[in-house]
C-alpha cells in the first residue's frame, strides 16, 4: 500500500520533561518522525513541553507547541489545528496514554483525527495486562501464569496460588513504575497498594516470578499489509532479575541459538500480526536457560528506549521507517537508508556485538537503594561496538563517564569483601555487579557458582574471567607486539595498562604506535559487508586490520565531541547543543563536521546528521585515533557539556587544535583560584571561598566565615559531590568524597549565602564583541541547585541598576577569558550584591531554553564564534524586549528511586526539565507545572509542615492566600500551633511516626483526602538543623508513591499557590513557539 | 550469528571454505550428533558429517554455555577432522569476497616462515571448485525411508539436507530419499504423492541425470517442489538458464516478494548459482518469488504442470520459518490430484 494521500497535516505527540523510564530517546524518535513527515510533504504540529530538544526547534516540525501532553492541551490544539492524523508512538508512554485517553473520550473521533500506525485496540491489546494474555493464547504465543487483579485480597490469593516469590507490573506505566518483587504478604501489601496508584485502570498483575530465566528482546517492523521483519535481537546479561532498562544489554543475542532464536522470532511474528502493530514495537520474553520453554512478557506497542538503541545497534533508522509506515507505505516499498539501494524491508545482520551499559546517578541521593530489580532507575545509557564482548563491554564502562577506565585496573580498586558479602552481593545485584562477579572470580569463585548465585549466563562469566585472567598477566608479562593485540583486542585502555605497569598512558600509546598496535575504523552496514554500502556510520576496534574507508588527504574538516550518556546535570540540552553546532558550522561553510558521541538515545547520533558519525568513547586514547584517522582543522568540546569540555586540556597538550575557546583560557575559569585572581584584577566580587588538599586547613576556613558552606571540586559538572555542609562532623565526609571524585584538581570550599538570589547568563562571544542571550532568575532561593530551580525571563525581581551590573559583569568577564564560543555565568545576588559564582566556558543546560523564547539560536552564534566570524548585530536588550515570559520548570523522578529524599539540595537531583511560554508569569508557570505533572486543583486540601520560626514567617503571606481562594488547611501540631494563630481555622494532623494519633497524615495520603503539600524541611534553616528529619522525610516519600505533589522551597510553595489563584479567573495561552530568527 | 551448526552440516556447502561474517562464534557450543528424533533423522545436523572444508572465524568461543550442548564447535570440528582458523579480520575477508567474487582459498598453519607464493601456486593447480562433481559426495548411495504412512513424497538427494525431510514428515507423509541420479521410471516405482528436488552445491549443469527425470516428472504432471539447487535444475528442465552469481546469496536475512499477492517473506538463502530472469520468458515458467534487493529470480511455478520451485529455503535451518508455506503448497499440489 503506499502512501495515504488523504493525510495533509499530523499532530505529533512528545513525550515532555525526561524522567526516569522516558528520557532522551524520545527526541530521537519525535525527530526522526517529524522528519519522514516532512519529506513527504505534510505539515506537522508537535507538542512537547520539552524545550530542550532538537524536536522542538521549528526545524523539522511546522509548528511547534510548548504546552503539557495532557487530554485538555492536546485537545485544544486539535480543534486549533484540524489536523487530520495523529502519531502516538513517539512520546513514549506518556502520548501514548494521552491518545488512548483521547480515544476513549470520543475527542479524535469528534474532530475526525485518524490514528496513525497502531491503533487504539491493538494499543490496548498490548497495554491491558488481561487482553495482552488472551491475545498471546490466541496467538500460539506462551505467558506466565498470572493473575490480574484489582484488590489487595485477590493479590494475596493469586500469589499464595503461584507461591512466592511473585512479581507485581502494573497496567500502562513504563520503566517497571509501581512493580517489584514480593517474597512475602507484607512486600505484597506494600507494591500492590503503590502499583494501584500508578495504574491509570487500578489494575496490577501478580505473576510467577522467573528471575533466572533469560531476557530476551525483539524489535519487531509490520507494515499495514501485515508484512513483517525483525531488525534486531537483544539479549539482557543480568538476566529477567533486572529491568532490562536497568539491565546490560548485547545485541545481538549471544547465548541462544538457531532454533531458540527462531521460535522467539517467529512467535514475536505472530503475535504482532494478531495484536495488529503498525510501525514498531518490542516484544519481551523469558527464555527457560535449561530448556526451550518460553514466555512473552510484554509487547511496547511504541518507539522505546530499546528501539533506539535497537537503531543505533543496527543503523535501521525504526522511528523514521516506522513513521513512514504510519503514513501507509509498506516495507517493500521503503529503502534502506544504509546501502540507498536495498529495501528497508530486511533483517540488518551485524559483524560486531553492541554492549549497552545503563548509567545510575545513586550517589546523588540520599538513603536511595541502590538494588536493581524491576523498577528501572538508571537516568541514561551507553552503547559501545566492538568486536569482542570484552572490548565492547570494557568500552562502555568508560563511555559511562563515572572516572572507571574499565572492569579492571581503575584508580579506586573498589571496597574489599569477604566470600559471604560477595555471595550477597551476587544474589542481590547492585549497579556494581559484574564488578562483583569480577571480585568473585579472583575470590576464586567458580564460574558455575556465580552463574547460580547471579543468573549471569556463564557465557558471559567466561568472558569477565578472560578479562580478570589478563589483568595478572598485564602486570606480569612483557608488552610485545602479540600480547598487546590480545590486551587492545579485550577492551583495555592504555590507561588501564598503564596502572598495569606503573607508567603513564602516552608510553603505551607510544609503544603500540611503534609496534603497530592501533585500532581500525570500521563501519555499520547494516549486512556484515555483503554489499558495498556507502555509510558514514563508523566505530573502532582492535578486532581487525584494516579501515573500510579512508579520508581525503585534502579534507580537513572538523570534529564536534559529543556529551555522553544522558545523566542528572547533562541532559538531552547537551544533544541540542551538539547537533545546532553541527548544523550551524555547515551552514558557515564547514563542509566535513564529524561528531563523536556514544550516547543512543540522542539526535546527535543519527547519522544523517553529519559527515561522518564516530559511535566511540569520549576519551582522549579514543579522541586521539579518531584525530590521528581524520587529520581534522581542529575539535569542538564546548558543546557536550562537561565530558567533552574536560577533554580540552589533553588534546591540546597532544597538538589537537581546539576550535573555540583556548585550553588554556578554559583552564583560566575551570582553576578556581586563577578565575578568583582574575576576578580580582576586574574588581568583581566572589562568595569567600578557599581551595584547600587537606581537612584541617578546610576546617579552618569553614570556621572562620561560619557554617554553612559549600564544598565542590573543581571540574565538575551538576555538582557532583558537592554539597551544603553544617557542621564540622559532615565536612570531614564530604570532603572525602570530593576528592574521590575530582582527585587530579584541587577541591574548595566557599561560604554559603542564605536568602540571595540566583542569576544564570547565557551568552556567546568571539573574543572581540559579547552576545547576552538573555538574564535568567532562578525562582528558588539561591542553594537549590540551578539544575534544580525554576527559572524565568525576564527576571522579575532583579532592579535595573542589578541587571546593568550582570550585563556589565558579563561582558567583561568573557572578554577577559577571551571567550570564542558560548559562556555560561552564574550569579549571586545578596542585598543588592552582584557575586561571581562560577563561569562556564560552554553550552549551558539553559541554552535552548534562552534561544527558543529570546528566538537567537545561541549555538547557531556560537559556530561563527568558534570560527572565529564576526557575530551579528543583535540588539543588546533583545532579550528584554521579548514580549512573552518564559519559565523552565524541573522534572523530578524520586518515584522510580526507591527511597529517595526529594527535598532539594546544592546536588542537582532533577532528571529533566519543561518549559512553557506565556503573556504572563502565572499563565507560563501553570502550563510549566502542568506539564512536569502537577495537578493544579480549583479547590481542595493542603497539608502544610514547615521547619523552622523563620520559614514559617515567610510563609505566613502564601497560608493565608491559600486559604482565601478556599483551600482547606491540615497541619501539624506546631506549624498549625503557628498558622492557627495568626490566620486561624487550620486543622490538626498527625504524624506519620505517631500512627495511633488520628486523623493521621498517612490515612489521609491513603485515601487521598490531601490534594497537595507544602513540606519546607528544616533543614534548609540554620537554627534547627539535627540531620535527616525522619517523619519529614517519611511524608515525602508516602506522598510521592501516591503521585501526590509536594512543594519543598518557599519560593515553589508561593508560585504554587499564586498560580492556583490566577487560574480561577484565567485561561492559559496556547500559542505555538516562533522560528528563530534569521542570523547573518 | 545463530546457525553453524546447521550450516556447517548443510551439504550445500560441501567443498568450501565457510567465512562466518559473525565476529563470535561457538557460544552455545555443539548439541549431540547422536541424538535422533523419533524418525531417525538427526535431531539437531542437517547431514551426518560437517560438509565444509574449512572453517574462518574472528573469534572462536573456547567456551560454551547452553543447556542442550554436548561439546564445543573445537572440539566437533577436532573430532572430525576439519580445520579452522580463527582471529582474522573477517570483515575484510568478505569484503574481498563480494568484490572479487567466491575463490579458491587455502588454511596453511606453520611454525615457520608461510612461503605464499608457494601456496599460491599450489591452490592453482588444484581442482577448481567449480568443475568439482558433488553429488559422489553428498547424495546417498541407497534409498532410505522415514515414516511408515501410506503416502509418500520422493525426495531427490542432490545434497539435501535434514531439514526437508522433516518438513515432509510434518505435512505427514513418508519420505524416501533417493539418489541423485535416480531415474523417472524408479522415482515413480514408489507411486510418490509429489517429488522434492533437494538444495545442494555446485552448478546445476552437474546433474544431468536429475535434469533428465525431472523432464520427465513435469511432463507427466507430478507434483514437484525444487529448492535450491533443485529450482535450478528444475529450471534447466523447463527450458530456462542458470549463470553464476557474482557473488552468491547467503544468509538468513534476504528479503522476497510473493508476486501473487506482494507479500514480502525474510528467507533463509545459500545459493552461488540462479535462473536468468530473462530467460523466464520463453520458457515453460512464470516468476512466482523475486528479490526485493537485487530483483533476482527467487521463485518459480510452471505455467500449466503442478511444478513450483524457490531458491530460497523454506525448510529453514539456520534461518527463519517464514516459508514454510511453501511446503503447503506442495501439499495443496498433491492433493488436488
Amino acid at each position: 500500500m503506499p502512501k495515504n494521500e488523504s493525510l495533509k497535516k499530523i499532530l505529533v505527540l512528545g513525550s515532555g520533561a525526561i524522567k526516569i523510564g522516558e528520557a532522551g530517546e524520545f527526541d530521537y524518535s519525535g525527530s526522526q518522525c517529524l522528519k519522514a513527515i516532512h519529506e513527504d510533504g505534510l505539515k506537522s504540529v508537535l507538542i512537547n513541553p520539552n524545550v530542550a530538544t532538537i524536536q522542538t526547534d521549528t526545524r523539522f516540525a511546522d509548528q511547534v507547541y510548548l504546552l503539557p501532553v495532557t487530554p485538555e492541551y492536546v485537545e485544544s490544539i486539535i480543534e486549533k489545528e484540524s489536523p487530520d492524523g495523529i502519531m502516538l508512538a513517539y512520546g513514549g508512554q506518556t502520548a501514548l496514554n494521552c491518545g488512548v485517553n483521547l480515544d476513549d473520550s470520543g475527542i479524535l473521533q469528534k474532530y475526525g483525527v485518524k490514528v496513525l500506525g497502531t491503533q487504539i485496540p491493538g494499543i490496548k491489546n498490548t497495554e491491558d495486562r488481561q487482553l495482552f494474555k488472551d491475545s498471546m493464547k490466541e496467538a500460539g504465543v506462551p505467558v506466565l501464569k498470572s493473575k490480574t487483579v484489582t484488590n489487595f485480597d485477590d493479590a494475596k490469593k493469586a500469589a499464595e496460588e503461584l507461591t512466592y516469590p511473585v512479581i507485581i507490573r502494573v497496567a500502562y506505566t513504563l520503566g517497571g513504575r509501581g512493580g517489584g518483587v514480593a517474597h512475602n504478604e507484607i512486600e505484597l501489601h506494600e507494591i500492590v497498594e503503590r502499583g494501584f496508584k500508578a495504574s491509570i485502570v487500578g489494575q496490577v498483575l501478580i505473576e510467577e516470578y522467573i528471575g533466572h530465566w533469560k531476557q530476551i528482546e525483539y524489535e519487531i517492523m509490520q507494515d499495514y499489509d501485515g508484512n513483517n521483519i525483525v531488525v534486531c535481537n537483544m539479549e539482557n546479561v543480568l538476566a529477567m532479575k533486572v529491568h532490562t532498562g536497568d539491565n546490560i544489554v548485547v545485541a545481538p543475542s549471544q547465548t541462544i541459538d538457531n532454533h531458540e532464536y527462531h521460535m522467539l522470532r517467529s512467535a514475536g511474528l505472530r503475535a504482532t500480526k494478531h495484536v495488529g502493530i503498525v510501525g514498531e514495537c518490542n516484544i519481551q520474553y523469558a527464555l527457560a536457560p535449561d530448556s526451550d520453554r518460553f514466555a512473552a512478557i510484554e509487547i511496547n506497542p511504541r518507539l522505546s528506549r530499546s528501539s533506539a538503541l535497537a537503531s543505533k545497534a543496527t543503523g535501521y533508522p525504526l522511528a523514521y521507517m516506522s513513521a513512514k509506515i504510519g503514513l501507509g507505505y509498506n516495507l517493500s516499498e521503503l529503502e534502506n537508508r544504509i546501502t540507498k539501494n536495498t529495501t528497508a524491508c530486511f533483517e540488518p545482520s551485524l559483524d560486531y556485538i553492541v554492549c549497552k551499559h545503563p548509567r545510575w546517578d545513586f550517589p546523588k541521593f540520599e538513603l536511595v537503594n541502590r538494588k536493581l530489580g524491576p523498577t528501572m532507575k538508571s537516568v541514561g545509557e551507553v552503547m559501545a561496538i566492538g568486536r569482542t564482548f570484552e572490548e565492547s563491554f570494557q568500552k562502555a564502562i568508560r563511555m559511562l563517564d563515572i572516572g572507571n577506565d574499565g572492569l579492571v585496573l581503575n584508580r579506586n580498586s573498589g571496597k574489599t569483601y569477604n566470600e559471604e558479602q560477595i555471595e550477597e552481593k551476587l544474589s542481590h545485584p547492585d549497579d556494581r555487579i559484574l564488578y562483583d562477579v569480577a571480585v568473585a572470580l579472583k575470590l576464586g569463585f567458580s564460574v558455575e557458582k556465580i552463574y547460580k548465585l547471579s543468573s549471569v549466563d556463564p557465557w558471559f562469566i567466561e568472558k569477565i574471567k578472560n578479562i580478570v585472567n589478563l589483568e595478572s598477566k598485564i602486570k606480569s608479562s612483557e608488552l610485545d607486539e602479540s600480547f598487546l593485540w590480545d590486551v587492545k583486542k579485550s577492551g583495555f585502555s592504555d590507561k588501564q595498562i598503564a596502572r598495569a605497569k606503573d607508567t603513564n598512558s602516552d608510553e603505551i600509546r607510544d609503544l603500540r604506535k611503534k609496534l603497530g598496535v592501533t585500532p581500525s575504523v570500521k563501519q555499520i552496514d547494516t549486512l556484515a559487508a555483503e554489499w558495498p554500502a556507502v555509510t558514514n556510520y563508523l566505530y573502532l576496534t582492535y578486532g581487525g586490520h584494516s579501515n573500510d574507508i579512508s579520508v581525503p588527504s585534502d579534507e580537513k574538516g572538523v570534529i564536534v565531541v559529543g556529551a555522553g550518556p544522558y545523566r542528572i546535570g547533562s541532559s538531552v540540552e547537551f544533544d541540542w547543543g551538539t547537533v545546532n553546532m553541527v548544523w550551524g558550522l555547515q551552514e558557515n561553510g564547514e563542509k566535513n563536521v564529524s561528531v563523536v558521541n556514544c550516547n543512543p538515545e540522542t539526535v546527535s547520533t543519527d547519522y544523517d546528521i553529519c559527515t561522518r558519525l564516530y559511535f566511540e568513547e569520549l576519551t582522549q586514547e579514543r579522541i586521539l585515533d579518531i584525530t590521528e584517522f581524520e587529520n581534522p582543522k581542529g575539535i569542538v568540546t564546548c558543546v557536550g557539556g562537561q565530558t567533552a569540555n574536560n577533554l580540552t586540556p589533553g588534546l591540546a597538550e597532544h597538538g589537537i587544535n581546539i576550535i573555540g575557546t583556548s585550553a588554556h583560557d578554559v583552564d583560566r575559569a575551570e582553576d578556581r583560584s586563577k578565575f578568583s585572581a582574575e576576578l580580582d584584577k576586574l574588581h568583581i566580587q566572589q562568595p569567600k571561598w578557599q581551595a584547600f588538599s587537606n581537612l584541617n586547613e578546610a576546617r579552618t576556613f569553614a570556621q572562620e566565615v561560619g557554617f554553612p558552606v559549600i564544598v565542590r571540586p573543581s571540574y565538575v559538572l551538576s555538582g557532583a559531590a558537592m554539597k551544603v555542609v553544617w557542621s564540622q562532623e559532615e565536612l570531614k565526609t564530604y570532603v572525602k568524597e570530593a576528592t574521590d571524585v575530582s582527585p587530579d584538581h584541587p577541591v574548595v570550599i566557599s561560604k554559603f549565602m542564605l536568602n540571595s538570589l540566583e542569576v544564570d547568563v547565557d551568552g556567546v562571544s568571539n573574543g572581540k564583541q559579547v552576545v547576552i542571550g538573555a538574564i535568567v532568575e532562578h525562582i528558588d532561593s539561591a542553594g537549590v541547585h540551578s539544575g534544580d530551580a525554576m527559572m524565568c525571563i525576564p527576571p522579575w525581581r532583579l532592579s535595573n541598576k542589578t541587571i546593568e551590573t550582570i550585563n556589565e559583569y558579563s561582558k567583561k568577564i568573557a572578554l577577559t577569558f577571551n571567550v570564542k564560543g558560548p559562556f555560561n555565568l552564574q550569579f549571586l545576588v545578596h542585598d543588592d550584591h552582584v557575586y561571581v559564582i562560577e563561569l562556564n566556558i560552554r553550552a549551558s543546560r539553559s541554552m535552548p531554553f534562552v534561544s527558543k523564547l529570546v528566538k537567537t539560536n545561541l549555538i547557531s552564534l556560537a559556530s561563527k564564534a568558534v570560527l572565529g566570524k564576526t557575530l551579528p548585530d543583535i540588539p543588546e536588550n533583545k532579550w528584554k524586549k521579548i514580549h512573552n515570559y518564559g519559565i523552565k520548570v524541573p522534572q523530578f523522578s524520586f518515584m522510580a528511586l526507591d527511597g529517595a529524599d526529594i527535598a532539594l539540595g546544592v546536588e542537582m537531583q532533577s532528571t529533566g526539565e519543561a518549559a512553557c511560554f506565556g503573556d504572563s508569569f502565572y499563565d507560563a508557570l501553570s502550563k510549566g507545572l502542568t506539564s512536569v505533572g502537577y495537578n493544579l486543583p480549583a479547590t481542595g486540601t493542603a497539608l502544610v509542615t514547615v521547619g523552622g520560626a523563620q520559614n514559617k514567617e515567610k510563609l505566613l503571606p502564601t497560608i493565608a492566600k491559600l486559604k482565601q481562594s478556599g483551600f482547606k488547611i491540615l497541619a501539624t501540631e506546631h506549624t498549625a500551633e503557628f498558622f492557627e494563630e495568626k490566620i486561624g481555622d487550620i486543622e490538626i494532623v498527625h504524624k506519620i511516626s505517631e500512627p495511633d494519633r488520628k486523623p493521621n497524615i498517612a490515612d489521609l495520603l491513603y485515601e487521598r483526602k490531601i490534594d497537595f503539600i507544602i513540606n519546607i524541611p528544616s533543614t534548609s534553616t540554620l537554627e534547627k538543623y539535627v540531620g535527616m528529619l525522619d517523619d519529614e522525610y517519611q511524608i515525602r516519600r508516602k506522598s510521592l508513591e501516591l503521585g501526590i505533589p509536594v512543594l519543598t522551597t518557599i519560593e515553589l510553595a508561593d508560585s504554587f499557590v499564586k498560580t492556583l489563584e490566577w487560574l480561577k479567573t484565567n485561561k492559559t495561552t496556547k500559542d505555538p513557539i516562533q522560528p528563530y530568527d534569521e542570523i547573518n | 550469528m545463530v546457525g553453524y551448526t546447521e550450516a556447517l552440516t548443510d551439504p550445500s556447502y560441501n567443498g568450501q571454505i565457510l567465512t562466518l561474517t559473525y565476529p563470535l562464534v561457538g557460544n552455545y557450543g555443539v548439541p549431540d550428533p547422536s541424538e535422533l528424533d523419533s524418525d531417525g533423522i538427526s535431531k539437531f545436523f542437517e547431514s551426518d558429517m560437517i560438509q565444509i572444508r574449512g572453517l574462518v572465524v574472528h573469534e572462536l568461543s573456547q567456551t560454551a554455555s547452553h543447556w542442550n550442548l554436548k561439546m564445543t564447535l573445537d572440539e566437533w570440528m577436532f573430532n572430525e577432522k576439519v580445520p579452522g582458523i580463527s582471529g582474522v579480520d573477517t570483515r575484510e575477508i568478505t569484503k574481498k569476497l563480494r568484490s572479487g567474487g567466491v575463490m579458491m582459498a587455502a588454511l596453511v598453519v606453520s611454525d615457520s616462515e608461510i612461503d605464499v607464493d608457494k601456496v599460491k601456486k599450489e591452490l592453482e593447480s588444484a581442482t577448481h571448485y567449480d568443475s568439482e562433481q558433488f553429488m559422489d559426495t553428498v547424495s546417498t548411495k541407497e534409498e532410505k525411508v522415514y515414516g511408515n504412512e501410506n503416502n509418500s513424497v520422493v525426495v531427490i538427494d542432490t545434497g539435501a539436507k535434514n531439514a526437508i525431510l522433516r518438513n515432509i514428515r510434518e505435512l505427514g507423509y513418508k519420505a524416501i530419499l533417493v539418489p541423485w541420479n535416480t531415474s523417472y521410471e524408479k522415482v515413480m516405482s514408489y507411486n510418490p504423492k509429489g517429488v522434492v528436488l533437494s538444495s545442494g552445491p555446485g552448478d546445476p549443469q552437474k546433474c544431468p541425470d536429475t535434469i533428465d527425470t525431472v523432464k520427465k516428472l513435469i511432463e507427466n504432471n507430478i507434483p514437484t517442489l525444487g529448492i535450491c539447487l533443485g529450482a535450478q535444475i528444475i529450471g534447466i528442465a523447463g527450458n530456462t538458464e542458470t549463470y553464476k552469481l557474482k557473488y552468491g546469496h547467503r544468509g538468513q536475512n534476504k528479503p522476497c516478494v510473493n508476486l501473487e499477492n506482494n507479500q514480502v517473506y525474510v528467507t533463509s538463502q545459500n545459493h552461488g548459482y540462479g535462473i536468468k530472469p530473462e530467460s523466464l520468458e520463453k520458457s515453460d515458467f512464470k516468476l512466482w518469488f523475486t528479490n526485493a534487493d537485487d530483483k533476482t529470480v527467487e521463485g518459480i511455478k510452471h505455467k500449466k504442470q503442478n511444478c513450483v520451485a524457490v531458491q530460497f529455503h523454506p525448510e529453514a535451518a539456520p534461518g527463519p520459518f517464514d516459508c514454510k508455506f511453501i511446503f503447503e503448497e506442495l501439499k495443496q499440489l498433491m492433493e488436488k490430484n
